[in-house]
């Protein structure tokens, strides 16, 4: 479990985290949603460190990411995997040496054993016959379907997407929420999403957090959402008359 | 002024963390072999032809402006020995490689920036420093053998010119060659050669790495980092020339 507790985040004189608090739980994926600009890449970056924040903490099991140790950081590290927004493959690697690169790297494992390791992964995420193609010559769909293989090879603790599906056609883009939902299940992982994709919200938000002008202004689950009287809420996620449909009928059936 | 010594300390820094904690052994040598390849061997072809071709020029400009019965024969490949090896070998081609090899490690590490490369490795816990900057600067310290070729080239870009064009006998242009030959200089060009490889490895790394922006700022880093490493080869050339030969 992840808990960050009141944290602020600034640039020079621009505040852009305002003391912000929340719990992301094991096995679930949690979402972070929120318009453009407001701080969900700088609150992703910070719960993972790349932002040092100006107050508060980030709680890896109970221990505050700023009371460890150099050498304790890079072991946490190595039980976080992260799936960037542009897939932020190596472009001189193939797929497979993409995958098999955190283990080359942190394990004293045989070449034959990682190779074997990294290939289950991609059998996981269902790639064929991408092994030996570089990142150049696959498609964006493949390509965050092996920025997944590669977060998840090192079996990590902690698994972050930045907007995984952005880019992506919607059949993909279900495919990958969907992926990304079951590997969470099944390997009990805490799945931190940074999103603005209203079907990833709806599908597989089983925590919500919704961020506004670097605040905290709402938080709860997928079915939560179509309940909320919060206004800022609704004015994000039912911006769209399809979605005020939607939830209309949801309501309806509910009742 | 603020800037530039905010620049200067982050470089240091830079530096220290790229000797920090070391990636592990035998992903290091792959790097250090890529970059080899990359850095070293993929400038040969462009550093031989500048040098026959820029020797021959020195050459044929040496003996055109000595033509003078007072002026020994011998002097045409005194000078081009001389001009080749104390400057036109190891500080003229090196400003070329700061445009060559300069451009692509900071393009290169800079597209890794822009493309969330860096922070993968950080992510996963890398020392990127060490992981992108250290290899560069061990491939870089075959830089020298480039420059020996460097000098071969010129000198003989040098001969083939004179001779071909009728400049110069053959023999008077080795006597010239043999002429009073002072092996400091070539130790003294193999030093300026060794600060400036670390200089052509470190500073597009810098601008590289704390680049700022899209595809555009890749473009300016590049340039940036052309200009500065430049203008560091050459307040390095001009320290160095007055430490060892005044």
């Amino acid at each position: 479990m992840i808990a960050v507790n009141n944290i602020e985040k600034s640039f020079g004189k621009t505040a852009v985290l305002k003391g912000i608090s929340a719990e992301f739980e094991q096995g679930k994926t949690n979402l972070i949603i929120g318009q453009s600009g407001s701080g969900k890449t700088v609150f992703l970056k910070c719960i993972l460190g790349l932002h040092r924040v100006t107050a508060g903490e980030i709680i890896y099991n109970k221990v505050p990411l700023s009371s460890m140790e150099e050498e304790e950081q890079s072991l946490l590290r190595q039980d976080m995997g992260m799936v960037f927004q542009g897939s932020a493959l190596f472009d001189s690697m193939t797929v497979e040496e993409n995958v098999m690169f955190p283990m080359q790297m942190f394990t004293q494992a045989p070449e034959d054993e990682i190779r074997e390791r990294a290939n289950i992964a991609i059998d996981r995420v269902n790639l064929v016959d991408a092994n030996h193609k570089l990142p150049a010559e696959i498609s964006g769909g493949m390509k965050k379907r092996v920025a997944i293989a590669r977060a998840i090879v090192m079996n990590p603790s902690y698994l972050f997407c930045d907007e995984p599906n952005s880019g992506l056609d919607p059949k993909t883009a279900i495919l990958i929420d969907n992926l990304i939902q079951e590997i969470t299940q099944e390997y009990q992982i805490t799945t931190v999403i940074n999103t603005h994709d209203m079907n990833s919200v709806m599908e597989i938000g089983e925590k919500i957090i919704f961020l506004k002008e670097g605040y905290k202004a709402w938080e709860g689950t997928n079915k939560d959402i179509f309940k909320t009287d919060n206004e800022a809420v609704t004015d994000f996620v039912y911006s769209s008359e399809l979605f005020k449909k939607v939830r209309k009928v949801y309501l309806e059936e509910s009742h | 002024m603020i800037k530039l010594l905010e620049h200067i300390g982050r470089y240091f820094i830079m530096l220290q963390r790229t000797f920090g904690k070391f990636t592990k052994g035998s992903v290091l040598r792959k790097l250090i072999v890529r970059e080899i390849d990359d850095l070293i061997i993929g400038s040969l072809g462009i550093v031989a032809f500048i040098s026959f071709f820029v020797g021959g020029v020195v050459a044929i400009q040496t003996a055109i402006n000595s033509d003078n019965p007072l002026l020994p024969k011998y002097l045409v490949g005194f000078a081009t020995r001389q001009s080749i090896i104390l400057e036109f070998a190891p500080s003229f081609i090196s400003v070329i490689m700061a445009g060559k090899v300069g451009s692509f490690i900071t393009s290169s590490i800079g597209t890794m920036r822009v493309t969330e490369q860096i922070d993968a490795l950080e992510v996963m816990g890398v020392n990127t420093y060490n992981y992108l900057i250290f290899p560069k600067i061990v491939a870089m310290t075959l830089y020298p053998f480039i420059i020996v070729i460097s000098m071969f080239l010129g000198i003989f870009g040098g001969y083939v010119a004179c001779i071909s064009g009728g400049f110069s006998a053959h023999a008077d242009f080795v006597e010239g060659l043999q002429l009073e030959f002072n092996p400091f200089h070539v130790t003294y060009a193999f030093i300026k050669t060794f600060l400036f490889a670390m200089l052509l490895a470190t500073i597009p790394s810098y601008h590289g790495y704390y680049m700022k922006g899209g595809a555009l700022g890749v473009g300016k880093a590049s340039t940036t980092s052309f200009v500065w490493t430049s203008v560091a080869i050459i307040i390095m050339n001009s320290f160095v020339t007055n430490l060892l030969l005044t």
